[in-house]
């Protein structure tokens, strides 16, 4: 019996390469720099690897359908609610606080 | 390196085991057959390292190359393409 | 990926400044869930402590220095100079220093694509790249359908780059399934005897560099 995950795509048919890039948005340098800063050999808080397995756990349909950097933040704050770095009160607070905070900036064009 | 149980050059077949969980063996090449090409350092276990383990001992990391021909069963390019993977010594067994 | 909702470019940077930067280029676009968990989780580490904001931005800024120039430059200087080339194949990091670039703790190890071979580099299960000399990788690398064929059909999949290589060179595949990451040093194009470092350096680029495409050739530039 063949077990593969779903991130083991090697060899799988798929379609053309589609030759898209882009420039990082600053969301995206941001949780760039957090997994980096999180993971310093003083600090290890997360390791590449357990961010790694978090993502390959998030299961196929939520690994296609988010991008890059959302599955790198997805799998980052499951990894930091589980070690108790961040509680899922204070998240949960701390994210309608900055949604909030965006919501009125766009309400007020600033 | 005497350490080492393999050394470039050595014909090795990549276990053929599907264990679900963290692997960083891929799985189209499990069961294939391929040659050292060096060896690169020992470094922790990413298996264990993706549970918030520490990984140790440290595990011995070999370049393998394959035969693309003998990886995909309807490869069309030329015979003498290959593939070189980076596998632990933990995946390896020796080839006769 | 089955979209991507960042297709505008905006190459400035906006402000670094924490606690809460409000995003301008994202104005006319909702803002997801996971860029507010971002945001979040940015604040959440500096207001405990963990990391500061200066941390933050400092690393922002140092990955911004990260780009394929840095790679170019030294790929370049191995074909002025046989025995920095020789460094370079040994020993990336060292040979890096030599031209101040410093490429952090994760080795990337230089595969030289010569008259016989053709070096090409995937990373089939994540995406792993030599980002620390050649900046961050493209949407398309991190592809399923990159991740997919490349290691199976390379040909194809740089014919689909506009690369033909021909049937008496070996293409070889390399999948960075561990901690090394790697650098493809590209042939240095016909044409190009008396060129100085610096017009050499114009002919290397990124795709050159994972291997999906050739430097450039003289006629093009």
């Amino acid at each position: 019996m063949t077990i593969r995950r779903h991130h083991d795509m090697g060899g799988l048919d798929a379609g053309a390469v589609e030759q898209t890039e882009h420039d990082y948005a600053i969301w995206e340098k941001r949780v760039d720099a957090i997994v980096k800063v999180l993971s310093t050999p003083e600090r290890k808080i997360l390791s590449t690897d357990e961010l790694r397995r978090g993502i390959e756990e998030l299961g196929p349909g939520v690994y296609d359908n988010l991008n890059y950097y959302e599955r790198w933040i997805s799998s980052a704050t499951n990894l930091l609610l589980e070690k108790g770095v961040i509680t899922v009160d204070e998240l949960g607070a701390k994210m309608a606080d900055v949604e909030a905070r965006w919501q009125k900036d766009r309400d007020t064009g600033s | 390196m005497s350490e080492t149980k393999y050394q470039a050059g050595d014909a090795v077949k990549v276990r053929a085991a599907f264990p679900p969980g963290h692997v960083r063996t891929p799985h189209f090449i499990r069961g294939c057959d391929g040659v050292v090409t060096q060896y690169v350092g020992s470094h922790p276990n990413p298996e264990e390292l993706a549970y918030g383990r520490d990984g140790m001992p440290k595990k011995p990391l070999y370049r393998v190359k394959f035969n693309q021909a003998d990886v995909w069963p309807n490869y069309e390019g030329p015979a003498k393409d290959t593939m070189v993977i980076d596998i632990y010594e933990h995946w390896l067994e020796k080839n006769q | 990926m089955s979209h991507d909702d960042h297709d505008h470019s905006h190459g400035h940077d906006h402000s670094h400044d924490e606690p809460h930067p409000y995003q301008p280029d994202i104005e006319d676009a909702p803002f997801t869930e996971r860029m507010v968990m971002a945001q979040a989780v940015a604040e959440l580490i500096v207001e405990k402590g963990i990391v500061s904001t200066d941390e933050m931005r400092a690393q922002i800024e140092f990955m911004d220095t990260r780009e394929p120039a840095l790679g170019a430059k030294l790929v370049a200087r191995t074909w002025l100079d046989p025995e920095f080339k020789a460094r370079v194949l040994t020993d990336v990091k060292a040979a890096s220093a030599e031209l101040g670039i410093d490429i952090g703790d994760i080795p990337i190890q230089a595969i030289e694509n010569t008259e016989d071979v053709h070096n090409v580099v995937v990373c089939t299960l994540c995406s792993c790249y030599p980002r620390m000399l050649i900046g961050l990788p493209p949407d398309w690398y991190k592809s399923r359908a990159y991740r997919s064929r490349t290691i199976k059909e390379p040909r194809k999949v740089l014919e689909d780059f506009g690369t033909t290589i021909p049937d008496n060179v070996e293409v070889r595949v390399h999948d960075s399934t561990a901690d090394l990451r790697y650098v493809v040093l590209p042939a240095r194009p016909a044409g190009t005897d008396d060129w100085n470092e610096e017009r050499l350096t114009d002919l290397v680029t990124r795709d050159s560099m994972i291997g999906v495409s050739l430097a450039k050739s003289p006629e093009t530039t």
